[in-house]
Formats: C-alpha cells, structure tokens, sequence
C-alpha cells in the first residue's frame, strides 16, 4: 500500500467576518482510506471540505492533496471530485452526460468516454436510465448518479458532504453499505462529512471529531466512542451519563475519583492529571443490572423505563443521582425489571472514562 | 369555493353543470373584454384599413384593394406597369438589421450586469434592481432628448473627446450610431430583468459542480450558465427584440429621420404621408414578422421544454 499522505491539512484557520469558524484545524488522511469528518451543525465541515475542493481559501495554514500544495490550485485543477449535499446534477442534461461531464472536461476521448459512463452508472445500478434526466428520479437514484460523476474522472480524493442525509432511513442503511464498498473497491480516498454518529462509526478507518471549529480527537470508530478524548466527544458520540467527580490521583493514565455516589474508583482518564475536578463518563450499556451487575455496584431505583424492543432503557435513581442504563433483550424475559423496582446496578470501571471537564 | 362542498360529501348527489359556476371564464371575462378592444378590435381595423383604397386628398374608402401591399415592393409607372423598388424592403432590412444589433448589445451589457446583481446580498439587489428600472420613471421622449444632449454638438460626449484631439463641433447626432444608443438604452431594463430572474434562480452549486468536474470558466459558462439560464436569455430577446422593430422616436429624433426604420414609416404615413392604407399594410407586414418570430421562439422553447 502507497504509504503516502492523500491529504495534508496544516493550522487551516478561516473567519467569516468576525465568525472564526476554524480554528488551527490540522490533520492528515491516509491514502484509500476512509475518514470521516463528524461534527454538529455549524462546526466547520462543509467548510473544511470546500477548502480541499478549492472553493474556499483558508486565512491561514496549508493544504497538500498527495504531497502538492494546492492553495493555488483553482478547483477544476485539482484532482478531487465532490458528491455535493443537494446532489447538483446538471439539470438540462442525462445522466450519461452528467456522468461524461468531467471526462469530457478531462479531454478523455469519446470511446473511452461511453465505455467509462457505462461501466460507472452500471456500478450504480442506474445503467437502464442513462438517457433520463435528473428530475426524473427520485433522491436515492440522484445520489447514485451523481456518485458515479463523481467517481468516473477517478479522482485522488473524493469529498462527500453529508450524502445521505437527505435519504430516508432504510436507504440510507442501504447506502452506507453500498458507499463502504465503493470505497474499497475503488481504492480512492474517501473524506466523508456526516453530522450523524452512527454514520461515523459505522462505515469510517478514521474519524475526525470537529467541535466549535477545532479538532476534538482523531481516531478509529472504536478509539472515538471507547476512548473519548474530551466531554465534547465522549457527549457528542453516542450516549453517556456524566457525574461531577473529585479526583483524587492519577498514575500512569488511570485517575481515582471520588463518585457523587460516594464510591472511590479508579478509571482511564484523559487530560485529568492535575486537575482537582472532572467528569466521569459511564456509557448507559455499559451499565449492568440486577444478578448481572458487576464490578462497582449501587442499589438503584428503577424511576423510569423505555421498551424499544431490541433494548430497553432504564433510567435509575442512585440516591438521588439519576444514571441511565440500557439492556439489550437478549430473551423475551430480558425485559423483567419493572418500573419502581429496586436493583443492583454496577458497572466495570474499565469501561468508564475520567474526562476533563 | 361552494360552502355545500364542504358540509356534503359530493359523493351522494349527482353533479349538475352551472355554467354561471365556471369561474376560469366568468372570473377572466373582464381581461377578455379589454384584450377584444384593445388588443383584437385595433388589429381588424388597421388589418380593413390595410385593404381599403386610398382617398384623393388624404383619407380613404372602403374599397377592397391590395394596391397598398403591392406598393411595398412595386412602384406603379405613369403607365400603370409594375416596377420591382426595393427602397421599402430596404427599410424593413433596416429595421431588422437595427433591432437585432439593439438586442445583440443589450444581451452583451445586461449578462454582466445581471449577473453581478443576482450575486449581491438581498437588500443591495433591491436597490439596484430598483436602479435598473429607474429610467422607466422619466418620459421617454425626455430620456430621449437627453441623449441628443449628450451625444450633439458641443455636448458632454464630444467635448471630452476633443479633449483627446477629436476635430472641435464634432456631432455624434443623426446617424445610426445614435439611434442605436438611444435604442439600447431604452431597452436595456427589459433584458437586464429576465435575465437576472434566470440567473438568480440558478443553483450556485451547478456552478461549483461544473468547476469540481474540471471545468474552467468558459467551459462552465458554455455547457451550464448559458443553457439554463437560456429561457430568461430568450425573453429578455424578445422583449428587446419585439418593440425594438417597431421604435419610432429613437430614428426619428436621434436618427435624424433620413434612415428610416419601419415605425417611423407607418407614422409618416398616417402623418405627413396621408396614406393610410400603405401605414396600415406596412403595420400588418410588420405585425406579421413579429408573430412569426414570436412563433418561431415559442416552438424552440417547447421543444426544449422537457429541460425544466
Ligand atoms: N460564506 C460564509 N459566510 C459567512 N459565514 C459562513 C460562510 N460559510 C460558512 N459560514 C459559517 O461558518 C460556520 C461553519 O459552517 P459550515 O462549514 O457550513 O458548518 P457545517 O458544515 O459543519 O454545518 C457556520 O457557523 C456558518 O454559518
Ligand atoms: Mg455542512
């Protein structure tokens, strides 16, 4: 595998008027991967992803696409194709010739042309509609399309502005498959921009946490949700309790806490060395209750409960503190503890997570 | 809309027809009344008119005769045999000739200008649209005659130019340069404001999408800007095009009214001329290539309807 850096991003910062929007975002993808950037609304992505397109300039900071800088390449310069969010398929033409467009651009010549259109939309499953328009279709067969415009000229880098969201759930699942799979057969760089988690840990080699303009953490899917770098992260990606904790040591990345419960334990910790307060994050499913309960655990008050079917959701009174716990329904019985109930609840300090605040 | 619409199900009682209930025709009635008179009524006169005799001393009478249409291509000799002139199908040439240039230049001018507006924040785009239709406000024959102003002999254009060593008392009045001045100017605001429609309603991002897929400027505005922008690029053409053919005032006070243009013709001949059924033919002939060329254009864009 080619070793090198697909992309390079170096203190990239950029304001809108008085709005800093980025703030010394740097970070590197590596070639054929695919890394995600994931981040509320309004964090800087779309941003973030128009400046590797071209269409937007940082104030400060470098871009390099496979070593070269690019900051003075204009966008149809560089060799990175995007799957806008709205799709932007040329209206007035078919999808062949919206497919066609860039290898025309590309002064590809015609066989070569029709046989890569063909090959592209039959990837996409949309081979029988070539001669359509895109106002014919519908939002799923829009953004096959205009993945395939994307993918034909083969790009080295293709962004992706949250591509699904306008899909409804099932085809959305569906996509995220059918999209990891392009990925990998394609072997092209994928930078995918999602504000869903979900999305994030589902289909990414990397993810990039953003949050008000900056880089939160960088890591794998697992390292993201496991091992969450700040409040922020451990907040934004999946669910969490989080408890005011007083720290009482840390040695060798594990801090002892003293729990509002008022149970000492010891947990990893990031960024807490030092400090005197933090939070530490318990994820509900990591909760264990009743005869399962293990490692650190309470008696709690069953206050109220969420039958979802696959899992239910407890919400549980420790002494007046309230910690959310989720229980897979492993068997038609899984879902015996009732509302009002008194149960032991426990978790494995392992799997807890000592942040700073 | 009926209230027993809405308190009975209209399943169950059989629908009678009351025309009186029809409002597309009751309710437009109004529109096709003044449409009759001033759009229908006016045609069939000037259409009778046009087939009528030619009084002695002015005037006319209701004598069938296409002695009018023959005198746009024929001059008829002391004998009464029928001579090919081609001084009238020289002015309609002209006229054609004139109000595609209009149009031409108009389209060159508001492309830029309407684009740049439509790329303008909300408020500032009011401002200039408002701009834009501002000369609308003042008399056009004053509007006019400030041209002559400006553009005569001693006016602010050649005096600037003298400055550069143009011969003094140098006019740029009296020519087809003015006239096409005045023209342009005058329907520069029917082009810039359909054109601005279309661009406006673009989708930025088509436009990005065209330069992510390698496509420079040029490139982008030849296979995307211009063909979607193309319906508002037509109608500014016609609403250029169309009046442009028949202008009157621009030739006749800017162009000094040596070189006519066809509506300066059909003028004199209901002035001057006092010859109203050759004013009437030449309407009628005028009106004729208008509704081809509106035909021709409506056909185009029926058949690129499907782009939409
Ligand atoms: N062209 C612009 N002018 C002014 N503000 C902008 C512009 N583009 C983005 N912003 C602002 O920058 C922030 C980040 O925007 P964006 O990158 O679109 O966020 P995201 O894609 O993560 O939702 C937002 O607060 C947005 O309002
Ligand atoms: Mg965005």
């Amino acid at each position: 595998m080619n070793e090198a850096k697909a992309v390079e991003v170096r203190s990239v910062s950029k304001s809108f008027g008085t709005y800093q929007a980025l703030r010394s975002v740097s970070f590197d993808i590596g070639a054929n991967e695919f890394f995600t950037m994931l981040g509320p609304s309004g964090c800087g992505k779309t941003t973030l992803l128009r400046m590797l397109a071209g269409f937007e300039t940082p104030d400060s900071g470098s871009i390099r696409l496979h070593g070269r800088e690019v900051l003075d390449l204009p966008p149809h310069r560089r060799r990175v194709n995007t799957v806008f969010q709205n799709y932007a398929l040329f209206p007035h033409m078919t999808l062949e010739q919206n497919v066609a467009f860039g290898l025309e651009n590309l002064g590809w010549d015609r066989a070569r042309i029709r046989a890569r259109v063909g090959e592209m939309l039959e990837r996409v499953h949309m081979e029988t509609m070539a001669r359509r328009r895109p106002g014919q279709l519908s939002g799923g067969q829009r953004q096959r399309v205009a993945l395939a415009r994307a993918l034909a000229p083969d790009p080295e880098v293709l962004l992706l502005d949250e591509p699904l969201s306008a899909l409804d759930l099932k085809l959305r699942q569906a996509m995220r498959d059918e999209l990891r799979k392009l990925q990998r057969d394609s072997g092209i760089t994928f930078v995918f921009v999602t504000h869903d988690q979900e999305e994030a840990l589902d289909m990414s080699d990397r993810i990039a946490v953003l949050g008000a303009g900056e880089v939160q953490q960088i890591g794998s899917p697992t390292e993201i949700y496991e091992e969450p770098a700040n409040r922020f992260v451990a907040d934004f990606v999946g669910e969490t309790n989080f408890f005011d904790v007083e720290v009482l040591e840390t040695v060798a990345g594990q801090a002892t806490v003293r729990t509002p419960f008022g149970l000492v334990i010891t947990a990893p910790e990031t960024g807490v060395a030092g400090r005197r307060r933090a939070t530490l994050s318990v994820r509900p499913e990591k909760v264990n209750l009743g005869d399962q309960a293990q490692g650190v655990t309470m008696q709690g008050q069953v206050v109220n409960k969420n039958y979802m079917g696959g899992y239910t959701h407890y919400t549980l009174d420790i002494g007046g503190i309230e910690l959310r716990a989720s229980r897979r329904n492993a068997s038609r019985e899984g879902d015996a503890i009732a509302a009002g109930e008194t149960v032991n609840v426990g978790f494995a300090p392992l799997s807890a997570r000592v942040l700073a605040s | 809309m009926s209230d027993s619409a809405l308190h009975n199900p209209p399943l169950d009682r059989p629908h009678r027809p009351r025309p009186w209930h029809n409002l597309p025709f009751w309710g437009l009635l109004p529109t096709w009344v003044l449409m009759g008179f001033a759009l229908l009524v006016p045609v069939v006169i000037v259409a009778a008119v046009s087939v009528a005799t030619r009084g002695t001393h002015g005037g006319f009478t209701w004598d069938f005769n296409l002695a009018s249409y023959r005198q746009i291509l024929f001059n008829e000799g002391w004998t009464g045999e029928m001579e090919f002139t081609p001084q009238y199908l020289m002015i309609i040439a002209r006229t054609f000739v004139l109000a595609g240039a209009t149009t031409l230049i108009c389209l060159i001018f508001a492309v830029p200008v309407a684009y740049f507006i439509a790329r303008q924040t909300a408020g500032t785009k009011a401002v200039l649209i408002y701009l834009v239709t501002l000369p609308f406000w003042v008399s056009m024959i004053l509007r006019v005659y400030a041209w002559m102003i400006i553009l005569g002999r001693g006016g602010p254009l050649p005096r600037f130019l003298e400055s550069f060593g143009l011969p003094p008392g140098t006019s740029f009045m009296f020519n087809d340069f003015a006239t096409l001045t005045a023209m342009v100017y005058t329907y520069m605001p029917l082009m810039v404001l359909p054109v601005f429609a279309s661009i406006e309603k673009l989708d930025v991002t088509l436009i990005e999408a065209a330069h992510d897929l390698y496509a420079n400027r040029w490139t982008t505005v030849r296979k995307v800007i211009l063909p979607l922008t193309a319906p508002g690029i037509v109608s500014g053409a016609i609403l250029v095009f169309v009046p442009s053919l028949g202008a009157v005032l621009e030739p006749t006070l800017m162009g000094g009214g040596k070189q006519m243009m066809m509506g300066s013709l059909i003028q004199l001949q209901f002035g001057g001329g006092r010859n109203w059924p050759f004013g009437a033919a030449i309407a009628m002939t005028l009106m004729c290539f208008v509704v081809i060329f509106l035909i021709f254009t409506a056909h185009r864009a029926a058949r690129k309807g499907d782009v939409a």
